[in-house]
């Protein structure tokens, strides 16, 4: 098995590792790098816990190859929070109430941010549709879209303000 | 001083700080020094003879260090292991297996990829076997057996009820109908799969065992009394159950990875990490339901319901390795007579070993009440449909009143409180049930089909009074301990064990409302077995009936010491002080008063003379009796004819769970569960074919709902308090896993009633109702 030097900017940070070519994203931000906070659920991309933003794209990490992240910037669950200040999305879900167990969380809460991103005013059905890579079994997920609106309303409110 | 935040508050989970930093402490998060990995090899056959196992080629692989087979743990006699019913079940096989993905070889590796190389590598020579799937046939004579060291497929046979009076009830009745129903094999499919990190000290004896269970305490029992004679000693082992992701009944049962962890351990004398992944999950583990029910309901000539009859076949793979009271092999499965009055019932059920996974678990259940509920709910429609009389009015006319309660039933249980009339009135307002009809008559003359689905379910839950609850004849108590600190802040620690129902939060506000201190002061603890008080752990909608009672209880008795002090600092006599919540003021002077902070710093610095000093008390709470929540739940539906996908309009579930700790954390358990209710409704089944193959073992197959399919959920709420609860709670997060699969199956027929449909089993896919459709002759097709 051939060992690979890569380089990656996880959380801000930058960081490096000598990697078989086989492992995993997820193994890499998990185990080598202890970030446990993004989470494996099954093994065929279905269920999105392990989403992480890869060059802001939400990918699963359970289906690229740490060799594939090479250079590129992830952000993972623990770098949402800045400066002690919380993510809106992550203020969304504790305030609307959108997480049970948690173990999807993270992963829901990084397709939020990337789908508020791309779409910072979504419909319901957008929303609905936008986290329909995401599984949950808690929840039945009407809280975490309202969650979500709760972060899409706060992020307005900040953008409309100045700096 | 924040809110005390007691009972009938919205506050904000404690748990989530650490969820949404991504800070939670899963099971596949933790990481011991020298930590190894087990990977497991398991049977592509359903049924086999195991001819060889060649591990030579496997332990040339770079990190694989060992493996552990069944022969192996036959020199210690731990290659079974007792279920929790009593039965026995494989750890490893040393001859044959007994079903796919049954485990074979345990691989040790230094890492999980090493580990699943290992597996790969492992060559396993099988001679296949005859396989029965199908219990029907399991049960018939000559049947392919499934157990060596039984004399049958089938396990048990278990009946209730009067056969004799309720043939001569059928003799009698005006009306009969008879369905056979049946409830599929389903799965609970947390986003967390199954995992254990077992950790041997050779030198102290001592087991320290991470696990993802929701009863703790009782696998730590369990493991001392099945390798006691191997060195492994109750007070040597210590189970904690870190943040579970997700359990609904698949985290009680012991699976046989948790054990091959633990025997590899100590062989190896190192910490050993075995997890799940997805496929081994949904093929090996936790299935629930699987009950053939053939059911018959009689009427009188006014509509009321005389007699029930139900004849049941039970899957249950191959052990019975559900995790039911001891006493009911069926569970509660004799609620089936549900939220209606009448008193001539029989019910019978036999188990049946098959070629599949041991089970079942009951997911979202308190043991079989979703058959049961499922059984009597659509007997209900079918019966209110063939005396064309209108569904909601027959329920009404046939419930039990709310002056009948306690309620004693025809197999017996006695139902602590309910007004099913209510619930079902609130119900027809929130979604304008005649409207709707008048709707649906109309869209019917266009040759629409919308369909209007209800049911009405009695739960029973909070198990159990020890006079008939035991698991393994371990009483189904629970437990808190309570200690406040000299600064007035308290710890809690239940026997118990929350997979994301909150109990962090709920129970503190459960003693923030009984002393008055601030639920955000009161650290609430579960899972590790070194510090919480004993209990049962969590299923089947008990923690709030038994350990939550357990916790209003302490804090009564801490409540007494309190008054003890006070009167003491108060220079009052005990019964001349009155509690407001949080402090106790001399009768008659309100300004002569101490807070429960007051008091909690004197039982450490000024405690009187005589009196124990500290401030804590230990309860276990024997509940009296189960509670029944129950809720009446319409649902509306429109079926495509060009495709016959069922198109859930509108859903509204009215629950009464009694007295509501949080109600945006009831909310939210209701919301989950109906979604799970949804679920199996209309998408999930773990099928098999006939050599024993499981379709799809993977979530690409079984479809669980994404936020798109699920609906749009319209909760409402009754309060009946329950009467024998300390604080009229009855527990809620089944309620709506058990009552949403009739109301969507009764609104499917409801709509195709008038084609000639009486009954269509659940999953109720686009295939099947395009079949039923063209069968019918009200398919569109091009």
């Amino acid at each position: 098995m051939s060992t690979h030097h890569i380089q990656l900017t996880v959380n801000g940070q930058v960081r490096a590792a000598d990697v078989p070519a086989r492992l995993l994203l997820v193994h890499l931000i998990r185990d080598n790098f202890d970030l446990t906070g993004t989470h494996i659920g099954c093994d065929t991309t279905s269920c999105g816990a392990c989403t992480v933003l890869l060059n802001g794209k939400p990918v699963k990490a359970c289906t690229v190859l740490a060799v594939q992240a090479d250079g590129a910037d992830v952000l993972t669950v623990e770098g949402l929070e800045q400066g002690g200040q919380l993510h809106p999305v992550q203020e969304g879900f504790t305030a609307k109430h959108g997480l049970q167990c948690g173990f999807c969380t993270p992963g829901m809460m990084l397709t939020a941010v990337a789908l508020l991103r791309a779409n910072p005013d979504p419909t319901e059905d957008e929303i609905r549709w936008g986290i329909s890579g995401n599984l949950c079994r808690c929840t039945g997920y009407m809280n975490i879209v309202k969650a979500i609106q709760y972060a899409a309303e706060k992020l307005q409110v900040q953008e409309a303000q100045p700096a | 001083m924040p809110d005390v935040n007691g009972l009938g508050h919205s506050m904000r989970r404690k748990e989530d700080p650490r969820f949404i930093r991504g800070q939670g402490n899963y099971i596949d998060d933790l990481k011991l020094p020298g930590m190894l990995w087990l990977d497991i090899v398991r049977s592509p056959y359903a049924h086999a003879r195991i001819k060889n196992i060649d591990t030579s080629k496997a332990a040339k692989i770079p990190g694989v260090l060992g493996f552990v087979t069944g022969r192996d743990l036959e020199k210690y006699n731990l290659h079974w292991m007792p279920t929790l019913m009593s039965d026995q079940q494989m750890v490893l096989p040393t001859d044959t297996v007994k079903y796919q993905s049954q485990e074979v070889v345990g691989v040790i590796a230094a890492d999980r990829y090493a580990a699943a190389d290992g597996v790969a590598a492992v060559e396993v020579d099988y001679e296949p076997l005859p396989v029965v799937v199908d219990p029907h046939q399991a049960l018939q004579p000559g049947a392919v057996k499934v157990r060596d060291d039984k004399d049958s497929n089938r396990i048990w046979h278990w009946e209730v009820g009067d056969p004799a009076a309720t043939a001569q009830a059928f003799a009698q009745a005006a009306t009969v109908v008879k369905e056979k129903i049946y409830i599929p094999r389903i799965h609970v499919a947390s986003i967390e799969t199954c995992g254990c990190v077992a950790d041997w000290d050779a030198a102290n004896k001592h087991l320290t065992l991470y696990m993802t269970t929701q009863a703790p305490h009782a696998i730590r029992t369990v493991l001392a009394l099945v390798a006691g004679h191997v060195g492994l000693s109750e007070e040597n082992i210590r189970v904690v159950s870190p943040d579970i992701g997700g359990g609904f009944g698949g985290k009680v049962p012991v699976y046989p990875g948790y054990v091959i962890a633990v025997a590899a351990s100590v062989l190896l004398g190192k910490p050993i990490k075995w997890i799940e992944d997805r496929s081994e999950n949904l093929a090996a583990d936790s299935f629930a339901r699987d009950y053939h029910i053939t059911a018959e309901l009689a009427a009188d000539k006014d509509g009321r319901i005389t007699a029930m009859r139900m004849d049941t076949v039970a899957d249950h793979g191959y052990s019975d390795a559900q995790a039911a009271p001891s006493k009911f092999p069926a569970g509660l499965f004799h609620i089936a007579t549900g939220s209606y009055d009448f008193q001539t019932a029989y019910l019978a059920v036999d188990a049946a070993y098959t070629n599949k996974p041991p089970g079942g678990v009951a997911y979202r259940c308190s043991f079989r009440v979703t058959e049961a509920v499922h059984a009597i709910e659509r007997m209900v429609d079918i019966l209110a449909h063939e005396r064309g009389e209108d569904p909601a009015a027959f329920r009404m006319k046939n419930f039990i009143k709310p002056e009948q309660f306690p309620y004693k039933s025809a197999f017996g249980w006695e139902y602590d409180s309910g007004d099913y009339h209510k619930a079902l009135r609130l119900a027809m307002d929130m979604i304008g049930y005649e409207d709707l009809r008048r709707e649906q008559a109309e869209k019917r003359a266009r040759g629409e089909l919308m369909g209007i689905g209800l049911s009405s379910f009695t739960e029973i839950v909070g198990a159990g009074p020890s006079k008939h609850f035991d698991i393994l004849g371990i009483k189904m108590f629970d437990s808190c301990e309570l200690r406040v600190h000299p600064t007035g802040k308290a710890i809690a620690r239940f026997g118990t064990k929350s997979q994301g129902q909150g109990h962090e939060t709920t129970y503190a506000q459960i003693i923030a409302e009984e002393l008055g201190i601030p639920a955000e002061h009161i650290k609430v603890e579960e899972g590790d077995t070194d510090t919480a008080p004993y209990g049962l752990g969590t299923y089947a909608s008990r923690s709030t009936p038994t350990a939550g009672a357990a916790g209003a209880l302490a804090a009564r008795k801490v409540r007494d010491k309190a008054r003890k002090i006070a009167a003491h600092l108060l220079e009052a006599a005990e019964e001349d002080l009155v509690w407001e919540r949080g402090k106790f003021h001399v009768k008659g002077a309100p300004g002569r008063s101490k807070t429960i902070q007051d008091i909690a710093l004197a039982a450490y610095t000024n405690h009187p003379q005589g009196l124990e000093a500290g401030l804590e008390a230990v309860h276990y709470y024997d509940p009296p009796n189960l509670t029944y929540p129950f809720g009446s739940y319409i649902c509306v539906v429109d079926i495509d004819r060009g495709t016959g996908q069922v198109q859930v309009r509108r859903f509204v579930a009215v629950d009464d769970c009694g007295v509501r700790i949080n109600p945006m954390i009831v909310e939210g358990q209701i919301h989950g569960g109906l979604t799970q209710g949804f679920a199996p409704a209309l998408m999930e089944e773990m099928q098999y074919d006939e050599n024993g193959n499981l379709y799809g073992g993977t979530f690409m197959d079984y479809m669980v709902p994404t936020a798109v399919e699920s609906p749009k959920w319209e909760v409402g709420e009754t309060v009946t308090p329950s009467p024998h609860h300390p604080f009229g709670a009855k527990g809620v997060g089944e309620s709506p896993t058990v009552g949403a699969p009739p109301a969507i199956a009764n609104a499917v027929v409801d709509a195709l009633w008038h084609l000639g449909v009486r009954h269509v089993d659940i999953p109720l896919t686009a295939p099947k109702i395009w079949e039923l459709l063209k069968r019918h002759g009200a398919a569109l097709e091009e």
